[in-house]
């Protein structure tokens, strides 16, 4: 967990480091506006948020139902603590060996830029979204920039 | 009450299992899609994870007031399905038998009332709906099972709810209900119980039900929301998986109103409808709209030969 937490903070500073585009938003965190992140071969290599992801918040919004509700659709072993793990998607139960940061990042940010427009998983950081978003979350992503990287940091501690 | 509230059951027929499910199929393509370029052996351990994610129906008997019900029968042609599946195969050993016994089913006072509703006079022109119908246990029997149904009048379809609204309003002088007043859940459940294990069906042939069949298919598969998701992610690409604690069903409609134990009430086809929709994070269409109806007749069809089971009892 320790090294995984020292990687990605690693990787955190060499994308701001490679001066990836980045809006500095009113609170000044640097951020990748949802219609700005680069997508190469089913990858999204630069942080979509500067500063680096916390795999211990990540669990929390990854676990959160109001949050990104992952386990709504996915079983994950190291949470079984938590009740009632869906299965609509698969066990991410390794999901850190079979997957590199930048496959993660990108399943996160719009799971059907990698999958195909018929995959159920929403976008998590994406505005490709269905019909007639209610008032509360037009024009919104479901996840912050900042989740989105937490959450990412989690799944890299995924290890069988 | 002193009403016999039920009828006789139709032939039961009880087809083999065959769960299709297209979910594995499309994260088996995704999988090798995303797999490109990726190591053989990651794709092995997907592949592996996969696999013990599905949870079946359940193969049971659902007998109610001692008729067997239907609830699995080959789908009709053009179905996405090779049979379709009661709701019922989806819920709880718990949540199963509270439907199968009538004592115990929570949503039988509603029943009740709406027997009693049936019976009460209302408005100017001194009538109750027995003034007309006389014993709904004959009047009513197997009328439930076969709606919605063209309305030439207002050229489009009524569901039960409107078809009573509209008997109020024309026939009796009283008020139309409000959608999801307690009288109007009571009134349709009694009526839809008289159709109790009647195998569901439609006629699309009348009016222009089927160009409402076309539009309510093409909402079916529309995505809405936030979560950018249609009724046919979870119910069918899905079907028969857990989201979180709910095992995903066929979303069936044969035993609307349901009583529905997360809302300890009697809960409409469109009150569930809404909430779908809402779970998406999407504006809910008003009830009884153009839209919903359209679905109402699709979902309708989607389940073509299950018995009516109306009132359900679901999670």
């Amino acid at each position: 967990m320790k090294r995984t937490v020292t990687k990605s903070i690693v990787v955190g500073c060499l994308a701001v480091l490679a001066s990836v585009p980045v809006t500095v938003a009113a609170g000044g965190a640097a951020t990748v506006a949802p219609d700005d992140v680069a997508f190469t071969d089913l990858t999204v290599t630069a942080p979509v948020s500067a500063p680096p992801g916390d795999p211990v918040r990540g669990a929390e919004v990854f676990v959160s139902r109001s949050l990104g509700n992952c386990l709504a659709c996915h079983e994950v072993t190291v949470l079984k603590k938590e009740l009632f793990h869906g299965n609509v998607g698969p066990s991410l139960d390794g999901a850190g060996d079979r997957w590199s940061v930048a496959q993660l990042r990108a399943i996160v940010v719009d799971a059907k830029k990698v999958f195909g427009p018929e995959a159920m998983m929403p976008g998590f950081y994406s505005n490709h979204v269905g019909l007639h978003v209610d008032k509360e979350h037009a024009g919104k992503t479901i996840l912050t920039a900042d989740q989105v990287e937490d959450v990412v940091a989690f799944l890299v501690t995924l290890k069988e | 009450m002193t009403k016999s509230r039920v009828n006789p059951v139709r032939g039961v027929g009880h087809m083999g299992r065959t769960i299709v499910s297209k979910n594995e199929i499309k994260w088996g393509l995704s999988v090798s899609l995303f797999g490109v370029g990726l190591l053989s052996v990651g794709l092995l351990s997907v592949g592996l994870s996969i696999a013990p994610a599905q949870a079946d129906p359940v193969d049971d008997t659902l007998v109610i007031d001692g008729k067997e019900m239907i609830t699995r029968t080959a789908a009709p042609e053009g179905h996405p399905f090779k049979e379709v599946l009661s709701g019922w195969l989806f819920r709880t050993e718990e949540t199963r038998a509270l439907e199968a016994d009538s004592f115990q089913n929570p949503a039988m006072l509603g029943v009740d009332e709406g027997a009693e509703i049936w019976e009460t006079v209302e408005g100017t022109a001194g009538k109750s709906c027995a003034s007309c119908h006389g014993d709904a246990a004959e009047s009513m029997a197997g009328i439930g099972a076969h709606y919605p149904k063209w309305d030439p009048e207002t050229k489009r379809p009524v569901n039960m709810e409107l078809k009573i609204n509209q008997c109020r309003e024309k026939n009796m002088g009283a008020e139309a209900y409000k959608f999801d007043a307690r009288e109007q859940k009571a009134l349709t459940s009694f009526i839809k119980y008289q159709s109790l294990g009647d195998p569901m069906s439609i006629d699309l042939s009348q009016g222009d039900m089927r160009a409402w069949w076309d539009k309510g298919k093409e909402l079916y598969y529309t995505r809405t929301g936030q979560l950018n998701l249609a009724c046919g992610s979870c119910h069918e690409a899905s079907m028969g998986k857990m989201i979180r604690a709910d095992h995903l069903s066929q979303g069936q409609v044969n035993g609307f109103p349901t009583y529905r134990l997360k809302q300890q009430g009697l809960v409409s086809l469109h009150n569930r409808l809404r909430g779908c929709i809402r779970d998406t994070r999407a504006e809910m269409p008003k009830a009884f709209s153009d839209d919903l109806m359209a679905i109402e007749v699709y979902v309708t069809w989607r389940g073509t030969g299950l018995s009516m089971e109306t009132p359900a009892v679901r999670h």
